[in-house]
């Protein structure tokens, strides 16, 4: 996606590519980081369907891989919807400025 | 009933990348919505928050077509799209397949706004879902009072001060009202419960007519909480029985979630910035009077789906 796009420059329609905000990257609004661990995760996917900015990756087999911080805006509802016990959490959430 | 292992091999209808909140609950439900369809989609929008975020010049966050006309007909815009697909279908114009037709719209868009534009479309039959993400105010303009905000919240519109407790009505019964309509399908679900939602979106897909959900979400900006509290006040919202969870098929209630047991209004109400001024002495009887209005809302749809005795 071309920066600084003027509206003469669209399609008849102004009809756009799909999906094209990937290009834009959210993960600056941060000031909390969910940090993910994987040897505690038990793959019940409640992060990633509960994430609004489709920011938890998914590997080829679709288990938990991470967290995509480019997108990520540090919401904590991960965080709060992991059912991982307190001893043993798959998701933690650490200030992004120590 | 779709399984997680299920709908993770569908593709992510939405990317990352929209300039939606911080916890939003817009995009979780737009998300779980889509996901529930095998069939390719074809999405309008109401103005509002969803349509302002997902699409803000020149990207577009949406991954499945996507159509935006104006604040009060997305319904009207999403019928006629099912109306000229069908008819190049039936001139043999366009390869025949199934395609499922959803409209979004904000509570402004759908229970004052875009009105009579939904209850044009479902009068008329059309194939098409329509789901209304019920955030309680004009968040995207600035947290203005709407006909669902419910009684006693602080909006800009209906400020809590020394005269006026917030908002003095009690919110539109929106779902009600589209029960009336005798739609083949209607339903109430939440943020904060995946599985309800989806179950009920894929109900939908599945039936042929016209369908509406009414899908409450909690706006960390409006309703001023925790961002990472998004899924636990929906869910709280279910248990204090504020928004019960249910679905009408062809006019036969069913509640989908029985709160193990009924939490007080105060539950749910202590946790948002909209109703810190009910908490201070003064106020106990909006508090009392909220109680009073959820509990009899409450009786008569638990009598309407059987589960409890006609009163007398």
């Amino acid at each position: 996606m071309k920066k600084n796009m003027g509206w003469k420059e669209l399609d008849f329609g102004d009809s756009v590519n799909a999906g094209t905000a990937a290009e834009f990257h959210t993960g600056d609004w941060r000031s909390d980081r969910p940090v993910f661990h994987k040897e505690n995760c038990i793959n019940c996917l409640f992060c990633w369907v509960n994430c609004p900015d489709s920011a938890i990756i998914l590997d080829e087999n679709n288990k938990v891989a991470g967290i995509d911080y480019r997108y990520c805006k540090g919401c904590g509802i991960c965080d709060t919807e992991c059912p991982t016990k307190k001893e043993k959490r798959a998701l933690t959430m650490e200030p992004e400025r120590k | 009933m779709p399984t997680l292992k299920d709908l993770a091999t569908r593709k992510d209808p939405l990317t990352g990348g929209h300039r939606a909140c911080a916890g939003c609950g817009a995009p979780i439900i737009v998300r779980q919505v889509l996901m529930a369809s095998k069939e390719p989609v074809v999405v309008t929008s109401a103005t509002g928050c969803l349509e302002v975020v997902t699409t803000i010049f020149p990207y577009t966050a949406w991954n499945v077509n996507f159509l935006h006309n104006a604040f009060e007909n997305s319904a009207a815009t999403c019928s006629g799209i099912e109306a000229a697909y069908k008819s190049l279908k039936r001139k043999g114009k366009i390869k025949a397949e199934k395609i499922n037709f959803v409209a979004f719209g904000g509570d402004g868009g759908t229970y004052d706004i875009g009105f009579q534009s939904l209850s044009g479309a479902m009068e008329r039959g059309h194939d098409m879902l329509y789901v209304c993400y019920n955030n309680e105010a004009y968040m995207n303009t600035g947290i203005q009072r709407s006909s669902a905000t419910p009684k006693g919240a602080s909006t800009t519109t209906a400020p809590a001060g020394k005269v006026q407790p917030g908002k003095v009505q009690f919110s539109k019964n929106l779902t009600e009202i589209m029960v009336a309509h005798d739609l083949p399908y209607v339903a109430q679900s939440a943020v904060g419960f995946w599985r309800d939602l989806t179950t009920k979106a894929e109900k939908a897909f599945n039936t042929q007519g016209p369908k509406f959900i009414n899908v409450l979400q909690p706006c960390r900006l409006g309703w001023a909480y925790d961002p990472s509290k998004t899924c636990e006040i929906g869910r709280l919202a279910a248990d204090t029985c504020i928004w019960p969870l249910y679905e009408v098929e062809n006019g036969k209630y069913k509640l989908t979630y029985k709160p193990k047991e009924k939490k007080p209004v105060t539950e749910f109400l202590k946790l948002q910035g909209r109703f810190r001024h009910l908490t201070k002495p003064g106020n106990e009887a909006i508090i009392e009077a909220i109680q009073k209005e959820v509990d009899r809302r409450w009786q008569n749809l638990l009598v309407r789906c059987g589960e409890a005795p006609k009163a007398s």
